[in-house]
């Protein structure tokens, strides 16, 4: 078998070496009713060509986005990733490399993990960013977490416009960690009054910009409300791209921003593995979850990196920790990295100002369409539409055809039907003027 | 102000009429590495005896300091958020924790006196 | 010659020499490389795009106003960049990793490929699931092996590491719990677990009992059913356990666990020494997460992504966290909602459906295997483990009698009076050209060094591993003490200031106040 270098003359060499006369006996302790004496019923081992047919099989059977006129987003959306970054993150060092435990031979490491702190600092508008968490949704939760620590209060306000996953998420941590939400339903196309639900026993108001509709808001209002009662603002990002055009939430009074950062860097991958971006204020620090990397010197003087106010951490802490996280989404992180450097200030600006004109001709194209209805005010790059009839249907139907048109309301809130004629439509640089014209189209004849 | 008293956790106190100054032990500062960090309490919270009063904490770990005695804490050092590293060059003096305001005397009764606290930590493992 | 000679003198010190100082401070292939922002020419861009045509933005006047901060590279120059870091790291791919319950084995590169496919890499999760039936069809395949090799008649797949599987496994335990009116108050952990366990367990609003352990290095059976009582909801065992001990006793505690009325929670980061050999449902446990990023090879990236699946008996299924994926009346379907038999379920965990990357990876690894490969897999780290603990059992000190699995745990007994801590001896390793051992954990001996070889090491590198760990004990012992304090003097970085990190934290580059 191709990973196993033990040879059969290795075995007998080791078995004798360490005393016993089979492999068996180092497995004495196994209770004997536990013992499986014969193999699992599971194929056998297969070579590379095999494994790859098989897989290979299952893939073929996926429409690919870029195969197809893709609006798909709800926080995912498909970007073009430069071809040096999946090079980059292949290296051996990177790839295969673990956490950086031992900092002397992790520089590398701690290197582009400080470098990514900073730049999610830089785009959030926030002082101070941790190494990454498992993905934006998770994030939302910590965020809420950390602000019932802050503020030693319990209940936290979710906005009815936060992606229902991020919704979901907090309401399972909610129910077993202990804390309340308050959850005011979706209304798409209003302005919620959340200020009206913050009082003495309010820990964080959660809000999401751009909002799961697509629509951008100014939260410093709210913001000064929250702090007036003693509460936190908590800002949600799913589109981190969108802060290369729009005001960031550490300009808007936020003081914890969680984001998913899938956006730069990382494939849409059917959903993971992605990119939790956590972002707070200094004096918040000691609250944070998650691994910090910090900057500090060697025993020559000079600069390096190691983790860093590790006390926070489950390894240490345990029962007491902020939080029981020990993984980040260190490669991820480092995709993400790549890309920003490879962008820079000038880049990311143009990428987003490209990914808002294309939903700005999406809009005013789609709008032209009979019995079509934009939801939104303002937008980024994604907008929710109001069709005619239920959008599940026509989604479905333009799939037939080969669009893939994106994701119908009523697919992440079912029990509203409300909602149910409600499309979400996101439009990045990766959509052209035949992709728009087609989505058009093929959303005029489906509404025939 | 009186000979420092000792507790089996390693803290010391000094009595100066009815404040009780706070500390750990220089044994505990050794056996901690170097202090990166302490958590104190806000001055007007009520310590209980026996139970967590502030954390201390060094790189790699980080231990709860128990309150000897019961009372009001009046003060704590705040040079500590700037320089904790007073803990480890003068943990029985600039590197006091908190002051109390002894609410129950005879909570001294039980404390060791230096040379007893002294013949404690050698009998440590 | 003689200046070579001279130049590769030991100094009288005992301590190596180093080389010459340069100009540049670059020692030959290792590069001093500044941050990106340090790199910064105001305008540059290594990304060509086009400038979009005029439009009439929608922005509400939310328009950023200031400059973000960010620096421009061209592309050979962050290539440049990341590549010289990459070689400041060590890897896998480099050397031995030994690290105890890490499982740093081999990450093979076709899983890498598969991953990349369009048909997987390229797919949204919510595109209508129609458009992706071999993606529903991976990850059913993926929870048949994985319900196959545990034993389990289910499998929750979405969350996205160990310590994150470890939440899912004991909130399905309270939600099982609540579900029968008997909500319990304690969960019983050994003081040996890993700290994500009492973490866990804490998180969830339960208070942590620490179980010791026994002489022979398992937990203390004893003390255990002493614990257990009607207010336990959960054991948390890790098996085999921290020390790489099988807990012989399994079974029994199993059931006191089960007559308790309590569940049986397995962290199943070690399931690389039972693969294929001991099936966990077997064992009587009740949930166990398995870590994708170690027994099944998906790279560990620098300390991420992982997966970290649950596998659930019957009793816990109800209450898996969403999205499900059953075999209905028209092929493989997801529910996304708590309704029909998901309508105990937890709700969830993470968004979307699971770190499909990581699930592709792993399938690719389980298949290239078969189980006839996962049986060998966990003979040949079992093997190696012993292997290891014959040629270093007599240099270094072993707390408990053997055999031990698939790592070998030593304590820091054999250093004695030689004025050498584990953690020197660690620093020394690096110098010696290998990543160190796990040092300090478990807790329950002192100055702990958790070695865990894995199968993929060959028998020539475990003796080149043993050999150089025999000299480093040997040259402690002899009161080499200089080697070990100034260690490691050879990497890209002597030891780090970790103290100053800790008390003033720089977290962040800030551009020079100007």
């Amino acid at each position: 078998m191709r990973y196993l270098p033990l040879t059969e003359a290795d075995r007998g060499a080791m078995l004798e070496a360490i005393g016993v006369a089979s492999v068996d006996a180092l497995f004495a302790e196994v209770p004997p009713a536990a013992r499986l004496d014969g193999l699992l019923d599971l194929p056998r081992a297969q070579g590379e060509i095999e494994v790859e047919r098989a897989i290979g099989g299952m893939a073929a059977r996926n429409v690919a986005a870029g195969s197809a006129p893709f609006f798909v987003g709800a926080g995912a959306y498909r970007h073009h990733v430069p071809a040096a970054v999946d090079h980059l993150i292949q290296r051996g060092e990177f790839l295969t490399s673990y956490t950086p435990y031992q900092p002397e031979v992790s520089q590398g490491t701690l290197q582009y993990l400080f470098e990514f702190q900073t730049q999610v600092a830089l785009l959030t508008g926030m002082e101070v960013a941790n190494a990454s968490l498992y993905d934006g949704a998770t994030a939302c939760a910590e965020a809420v977490m950390m602000a019932n620590r802050v503020t030693g209060r319990k209940r936290a306000v979710l906005a009815g416009a936060l992606h229902p996953h991020y919704r979901e998420v907090c309401a399972t941590y909610a129910r077993f960690v202990g804390f309340e939400l308050a959850t005011p339903g979706p209304m798409p196309g209003e302005d919620e009054d959340l200020a009206r639900l913050v009082d003495d026993g309010t820990s964080c108001v959660v809000v999401q910009s751009p909002d799961f509709w697509g629509e951008l808001r100014d939260w410093s209002a709210l913001a000064r409300m929250c702090h007036d009662k003693g509460a936190l603002l908590v800002v949600v990002v799913t589109e981190i791209l969108s802060l290369g055009l729009v005001r960031p939430p550490g300009e808007m009074g936020a003081d914890i921003v969680a984001a998913e950062g899938q956006s730069l860097g990382n494939a849409l991958n059917f959903g993971g593995p992605y990119l939790g971006l956590f972002a707070s204020r200094d004096k918040f620090v000691r609250h944070m979850p998650g691994r910090l990397v910090g900057e500090t010197v060697d025993a020559e003087g000079r600069r390096g990196w190691a983790l860093t106010l590790s006390t926070r951490e489950q390894h240490i802490r345990r029962e007491r920790a902020t939080s029981n996280i020990c993984t980040n989404s260190g490669l991820c992180a480092l995709a993400f990295t790549i890309h920003l450097a490879l962008l820079g200030e000038a880049g990311l600006v143009r990428l987003a100002r490209l990914n808002h004109a294309a939903a700005v001709r999406l809009a005013e194209r789609v709008e032209r369409v009979h019995g079509v209805r934009l939801v939104n005010r303002t937008f980024f790059n994604e907008l929710a539409l109001r069709l005619p009839c239920p959008a599940a249907a026509v989604v479905e139907a333009l799939a037939a055809r080969g669009v893939l048109a994106g994701v119908p309301v009523s697919r992440l809130y079912p029990d509203r039907p409300e909602l149910a004629d409600l499309l979400l439509v996101a439009a990045t640089e990766t959509v052209t003027e035949g992709d728009i014209d087609r989505l058009a189209a093929g959303l005029a004849e489906a509404l025939s | 102000m009186t000979a420092p008293r000792f507790t089996k956790d390693h803290e010391w106190v000094r009595l100066d009429g009815d404040l009780v100054t706070v500390g750990i032990s220089d044994y505990a500062q050794s056996q901690l590495g170097d202090v990166v960090y302490v958590k104190l309490p806000e001055p007007g919270r009520r310590v209980e005896r026996g139970k967590e009063a502030a954390v201390v904490e060094s790189v790699k770990a980080a231990s709860e300091v128990y309150a000897p005695v019961s009372g009001e804490v009046v003060e704590i050092n705040s040079a500590l958020a700037a320089d904790p590293a007073k803990v480890n060059a003068d943990a029985m003096g600039e590197g006091w924790f908190l002051k109390v305001r002894l609410a129950d005397p005879s909570e001294l009764d039980g404390l060791m006196d230096e040379a007893a606290y002294l013949r404690f930590v050698e009998e440590q493992p | 010659m003689n200046d070579w000679s001279r130049a590769l003198r030991v100094p009288a010190d005992g301590s190596p020499a180093l080389s010459e100082a340069t100009f540049s401070g670059n020692r030959g292939l290792q590069i001093e490389e500044k941050l990106i922002f340090e790199q910064d020419a105001p305008g540059r861009c290594g990304v060509d795009l086009p400038e979009p045509p005029p439009f009439r933005a929608r922005l509400g006047g939310l328009e950023r106003q200031g400059p973000i901060g960010l620096p421009g590279l061209s592309e050979p120059q962050v290539v440049r960049h990341f590549t010289r870091l990459s070689q400041k790291n060590y890897a896998i791919d480099s050397g031995l990793y030994p690290l105890g319950s890490c499982s740093m084995k081999h990450n093979p590169r076709l899983n890498e490929k598969l991953a990349r496919l369009p048909g997987l890499a390229d797919i949204h999760p919510l595109q209508p699931l129609s458009t992706v039936p071999g993606a529903l069809e991976l990850i059913d395949t993926l929870a048949h092996w994985l319900k196959t090799l545990t034993g389990m008649p289910a499998v929750a797949l979405s969350p996205a590491a160990g310590a994150h599987g470890e939440l899912c496994g004991i909130m399905t335990v309270r939600a099982a719990l609540e579900a029968r009116g008997d909500p319990r108050r304690r969960v019983l952990v050994p003081e040996s677990a890993h700290g994500t366990n009492p973490a866990t367990a804490a998180a969830c609003g339960y208070q942590v009992d620490a179980v010791p352990a026994d002489p022979r290095g398992r937990v203390d059976r004893a003390a255990l059913e002493a614990k257990l009582g009607p207010d336990v909801a959960a054991l948390m065992l890790t098996n085999p356990n921290t020390c790489g001990l099988f807990e012989g006793e399994i079974i029994e505690i199993a059931a006191a666990v089960h007559r308790a009325g309590a569940f049986f929670y397995c962290d199943g980061a070690n399931f690389n020494a039972i693969v294929g050999r001991v099936r966990p449902s077997d064992l009587g446990i009740d949930c166990m997460h398995l870590n994708l990023h170690k027994t099944f090879s998906t790279p560990h990236g620098g300390g991420g992504p992982g997966s970290g699946p649950v596998a659930l008996a019957a009793a816990l299924a109800p209450y898996a966290p969403l999205p499900w994926l059953v075999h209905g009346a028209h092929g493989i379907e997801a529910i996304e909602h708590k309704t029909g038999p998901a309508a105990a379920a937890i709700g969830r965990l993470k968004g979307f459906h699971g770190q499909m990357g990581m699930f592709v990876r792993a399938l690719a690894y389980m298949m290239s295997h078969g189980s006839d490969g996962l049986r060998q897999v966990a003979e040949d780290a079992v093997l190696n483990a012993n292997y290891l603990r014959a040629a270093l059992g007599d240099n270094l000190s072993v707390p408990f009698p053997g055999p031990c699995m698939h790592e070998v745990l030593f304590d820091d007994r054999f250093l004695k009076d030689t004025g050498v801590t584990t953690l020197d001896f660690a620093k020394a390793l690096i110098d010696e050209g290998f990543h160190p051992m796990t040092i300090y954990f478990p807790l329950i001996v002192h100055g702990a060094m958790l070695v865990e070889p894995t199968e993929t090491e060959s028998k020539a590198g475990l003796d080149e591993f043993a050999a150089v760990v025999k000299a480093l004990a040997a040259a402690a012992r002899a009161g080499d003490t200089a080697r070990f304090r100034g260690a490691p003097a050879l990497a890209p970085r002597r030891r780090l200031d970790e103290t100053a990190a800790a008390r003033k934290p720089v977290l962040r580059w800030r551009p020079a106040a100007g």
